[in-house]
């Protein structure tokens, strides 16, 4: 009789971002050379994961990325959802399941999620910046979409190792200082960060404007302003209340100055 | 004219930054910016305290006003405050929530 059940090969693979490995383990061979193919540079050989995810894939159907995430608790577990995927996580366990198409999109909105929700209990933060490493020092460039965070990306010189140019993963550290890492989160300009880290020197505000030039910024103005760029889903007031606390020990730590620039490259000759 | 009460909403999260209050909700991540006279209601707003003595110690003594004035208006700003869920207001003591009725007394 032949059988009629086969047991299918689970395959894993390890995204670690900003130091934080997530293991994911789904049947599809292809799934995995798409995620080997989208988080090239973040590809880890980690055993240690944060959290682990079995992927189950979906046929493809009618899926709307478009619709509004949805992120809750309860009982100590996340649902997280959206009109292309839906997930569970449960911290205590480090487990949770992922059920989507095979696409890249619906899992880095996951992943996305993910470090907020990690990184929101650790006095880290997700920021809509790009950020780079010159002379062994982070520079995070924050403002809302137009505000130049492509540009300054696109005008940065040769000795400039690029992070990201959307999403900015930064890490508290034990002397309360900050790291930012690189990320795979990428923006306009579609090129993966480069997968390093260096302490963060500076957060500048962006402007267009008329010259180069760099002003002090008021430490609550800073904060307010960082507060407008923190990447937060969640609908959860104790995580909302960490969120605000990182935003805030993060702008009374590290200078926040307002750089307006013009277009051009000359700009990077302030940042050093 | 009866005594009012005001606790700080557990709800919220509040630091000071560069002696300005930020208050953000919890509930919906709006945040407010307190100006100095929200600033010295939220913190003498420990549940105990009556509005009025809070007034007379507080404020009188930080703007030059007439007491009477300022009770009327620090009772208009502290129920705002509370529509906007930032202080609870009420016309008898207010147990923290993480103490139990014995030990107010």
């Amino acid at each position: 009789m032949p059988e009629l059940i086969t047991d299918l090969e689970t395959l894993t693979l390890v995204i670690e971002v900003g130091g934080m490995p997530i293991r994911i383990h789904t049947t599809s061979p292809d799934f995995v050379d798409l995620l080997r193919d989208r988080y090239a540079g973040f590809i880890s050989a980690s055993e240690r994961a944060e959290v682990e995810f079995d992927v189950d894939l979906m046929e493809p159907g009618e899926p709307n990325p478009d619709a509004d995430v949805r992120v809750t608790q309860q009982q100590g577990r996340w649902s997280l959802r959206r009109g292309d995927f839906r997930a569970e996580w449960e911290p205590a366990l480090r487990h949770g399941w992922i059920r989507q198409t095979a696409n890249p999109y619906s899992i880095d909105c996951v992943l996305r999620i993910v470090h907020t929700l990690l990184l929101a209990r650790q006095g880290g933060l997700l920021l809509h910046s790009a950020s780079a490493i010159r002379n062994g020092k982070a520079f995070l460039f924050a403002g809302v979409s137009g505000a130049g965070k492509t540009t300054i990306s696109r005008l940065a010189p040769s000795d400039v190792t690029l992070l990201t140019d959307e999403i900015s993963y930064v890490r508290r550290q034990g002397d309360g200082g900050y790291v930012a890492f690189g990320t795979p989160f990428t923006g306009e300009l579609a090129k993966l960060g480069e997968n390093v880290s260096a302490p963060v020197a500076a957060l500048y505000l962006l402007a267009q404007g008329p010259e180069n030039r760099i002003d002090p910024v008021p430490a609550a103005d800073a904060a307010r302003s960082l507060l407008g760029n923190v990447l937060f889903f969640a609908e959860d007031e104790e995580l909302v209340q960490s969120a605000f606390h990182a935003a805030v020990e993060f702008a009374s730590r590290v200078p926040v100055l307002r750089l307006t620039f013009l277009p051009d490259a000359r700009v990077w000759e302030l940042i050093r | 004219m009866s005594k009012l009460y005001l606790a700080r909403n557990p709800r919220v999260a509040a630091r000071s930054l560069d002696g300005e209050m930020m208050i953000m909700s919890g509930r919906d991540s709006t945040l407010f910016t307190l100006n100095k006279t929200a600033t010295i209601l939220w913190q003498a707003a420990d549940g105990a305290t009556p509005l009025d003595e809070i007034v007379q110690k507080k404020i009188c003594v930080e703007f030059d006003v007439e007491p009477t004035i300022a009770l009327q208006d620090a009772e208009t700003l502290a129920r705002d405050l509370a529509s906007h869920e930032i202080l609870q207001v009420s016309e008898q003591p207010i147990i923290p929530p993480n103490t139990s009725p014995g030990d107010a007394r």
